[in-house]
């Protein structure tokens, strides 16, 4: 089985020509995920029955002459936040336990429908709040890379499993940084597409205006293929885009020649110089691919953290309104339904959980609304108009995606400014709409990985692809180099 | 520490979000959300008197589809998942009465 094909483009390519059996990929994965999940711990739940099912009925599709999909015979993670019918989905939630819901997800049904074979459910920081994955009620998941370290948060189960090769792409949802952020740290590409790109129906929402669900891959190709896939304008979720989408794979190979590259002159300041030299590198790469760097200000950006530490949490304490103890989940019994409701979200949310609630009820409550909500929408709109203007001088801009390489757990302490920190240059692209991805740039501090992120305009995922492709082709070179 | 925020304001507040919290978890959010807002008076030093709030990255508008009756969730699957249910129904203790 050592010849299998490891991407999910050649996974799919080999099952659907009949020269590899979706079986033999799946025990493959299986294998990994019993070597080292429990150094790991990527998953809430493995589907390990469920994925044999899946690949025997895909082996049997191809035999009779079918198609299974563009995904045929790929394993495939979800993020614990996305619902699968019948399947236990917990957002890493006490207060969710045996919950199993009535329906799929949108992109759960789209991944299933190409083809893709599910092999677990992975590990979160509390419904995604956090940049570690030690939010978890279930225990934090450990840098497949240097288990000592953590993998990036919220979406850390979901980078780690394709960082392990327990799975070849996984799913990921990212409000501030959750996507980007744990790929860079774990070594992988993430997008954040567009908000709207992706349909949010059956994503557990946590800030609904800022929420958007994406891929995690080794490959950029990989990213791209499912992005293809779970794309599109759906009736079920009234933000998502009712836009044509042109082929992402079709984009990739087109090359930057000409390209604007934008250099945010006035970036917050924060990272570590390793990962500076990582920029660095990745503009000269781009600049002997063909681009042009120019220089751009986005002066407001030194306040997007401010402004997503009010929005985000005012989002979500309305948003988990809903877990109360009625409908899903776990109860905490009382005499009338108030002290119940109470009791209930005291026993079932962890404690940032209930910060974040606590933060968005007082930046939303009578008397505050103006000071903290109001204007944090208004420099939401700042940001918003800087990064569009940006936009007109270049058609993307190259960001660190993490101030730092993954860090050890515990080393953000008790302090959760010192964590939000984390998310300093992933959280304006979410507050603005635009899509963001983190592509692996070479290593820095103790041989870890760097991501650099590369922005781009509103719906303008193919010129990012672009651009992602060509820093990882420039890496491939720089590493064959070495 | 300031007076950004203070013991009794946490409390209102836990009483809003129907978060039963703990002394030490008032006491230790008190001083937590008070850092919080004094980090982010960043904010204050800006210029927003003719600044738009946005609440949405995409333009939105009322989406209309024909009124035409689909499957919605299957009710006993819906039920089955709720901490108790009983007649088809969630079943929650007393609403009104007691606390008053």
């Amino acid at each position: 089985m050592s010849d299998l094909p490891i991407t999910a483009a050649a996974i799919a390519a080999g099952v659907r020509d009949g020269s590899v059996k979706a079986v033999d990929v799946i025990e493959a994965h299986l294998a990994r995920i019993t070597e080292r999940e429990g150094d790991v711990h990527a998953f809430n739940l493995v589907l390990a029955d469920e994925a044999r099912a899946a690949a025997v009925a895909v082996d049997a599709a191809v035999a009779a002459g079918n198609d299974p999909g563009p995904l045929a015979g790929v394993p495939v993670a979800l993020k614990d936040n996305m619902c699968t019918r019948g399947v236990p989905t917990t957002c890493s939630s006490k207060i969710l336990a045996g919950w199993k819901p009535p329906y799929d997800a949108t992109v759960v049904s789209k991944l299933a429908a190409a083809g893709a074979i599910t092999v677990g459910k992975t590990n979160l920081d509390e419904f995604a709040m956090g940049s570690s994955t030690e939010n978890s009620a279930f225990g934090p998941t450990r840098n497949p890379l240097d288990l000592s370290r953590v993998p990036g948060g919220s979406s850390g189960g979901s980078a780690a499993a394709v960082a392990a090769g327990f799975s070849a792409v996984s799913i990921g949802s990212d409000t501030g940084g959750s996507i980007r952020q744990p790929a860079a740290l774990c070594g992988v590409v993430g997008v954040k597409p567009t908000y709207g790109y992706v349909s949010r129906y059956g994503l557990i929402a946590f800030a609904s205006s800022l929420d958007q669900i994406g891929p995690f891959a080794t490959t950029v190709h990989d990213a791209a293929l499912m992005l293809d896939v779970i794309g599109g304008h759906d009736p079920m979720d009234s933000t998502s885009i009712p836009a044509e989408q042109p082929s992402l794979v079709a984009s990739l190979d087109r090359g930057v020649e000409g390209l604007r590259v934008g250099r945010i002159t006035d970036l917050p300041h924060g990272a570590d110089p390793d990962v500076l030299e990582r920029l660095e590198a990745a503009f000269d790469a781009l600049r002997a691919a063909g681009a042009i760097i120019v220089d751009v200000q986005v002066p407001a950006f030194a306040n997007a953290l401010t402004a997503y530490y009010l929005i985000a949490p005012a989002e979500a304490s309305s948003n988990l309104a809903r877990f109360d103890g009625v409908r899903f989940g776990m109860r905490v019994d009382a005499a009338d339904t108030n002290a119940m409701y109470s009791a209930t979200r005291a026993a079932g949310f962890g404690a940032e959980v209930k910060r974040r609630i606590m933060l968005g009820t007082y930046a939303l409550s009578a008397g505050y609304y103006d000071a903290y909500y109001g204007r944090a929408l208004k420099v939401r709109r700042l940001i918003h108009d800087e990064f569009a203007r940006a936009y007109q001088q270049a058609e993307v801009l190259l960001t660190p995606t993490s101030p730092t390489v993954a860090f050890p757990f515990g080393a953000k302490g008790d302090n959760p400014l010192a964590m939000y920190l984390c998310d300093l240059y992933t959280i304006p692209t979410n507050l603005a709409g635009h899509p963001g991805m983190s592509v692996p740039f070479g290593t820095g501090a103790d041989g870890l990985p760097v991501g650099i992120q590369v922005l781009a305009g509103t719906l303008d995922e193919p010129t990012m692809f672009r651009v992602g492709a060509a820093l990882e082709r420039a890496a491939a070179h720089e590493g064959s180099a070495r | 520490m300031s007076d950004r925020i203070t013991t009794a304001d946490v409390v209102k507040v836990a009483t809003l979000a129907r978060l039963d919290l703990t002394p030490d978890e008032i006491e230790r959010l008190t001083v937590e959300l008070d850092g919080m807002l004094e980090h982010f008076a960043d904010m204050d030093a800006l210029d927003l008197t003719h600044v738009r709030p946005m609440t949405q990255p995409y333009p939105l508008r009322n989406v209309f589809r024909p009124d035409v009756v689909q499957p919605g969730l299957d009710r006993d699957e819906v039920l089955a998942a709720a901490p108790v249910a009983e007649d088809g129904r969630f079943r929650v203790p007393p609403i009104i009465g007691l606390d008053s």
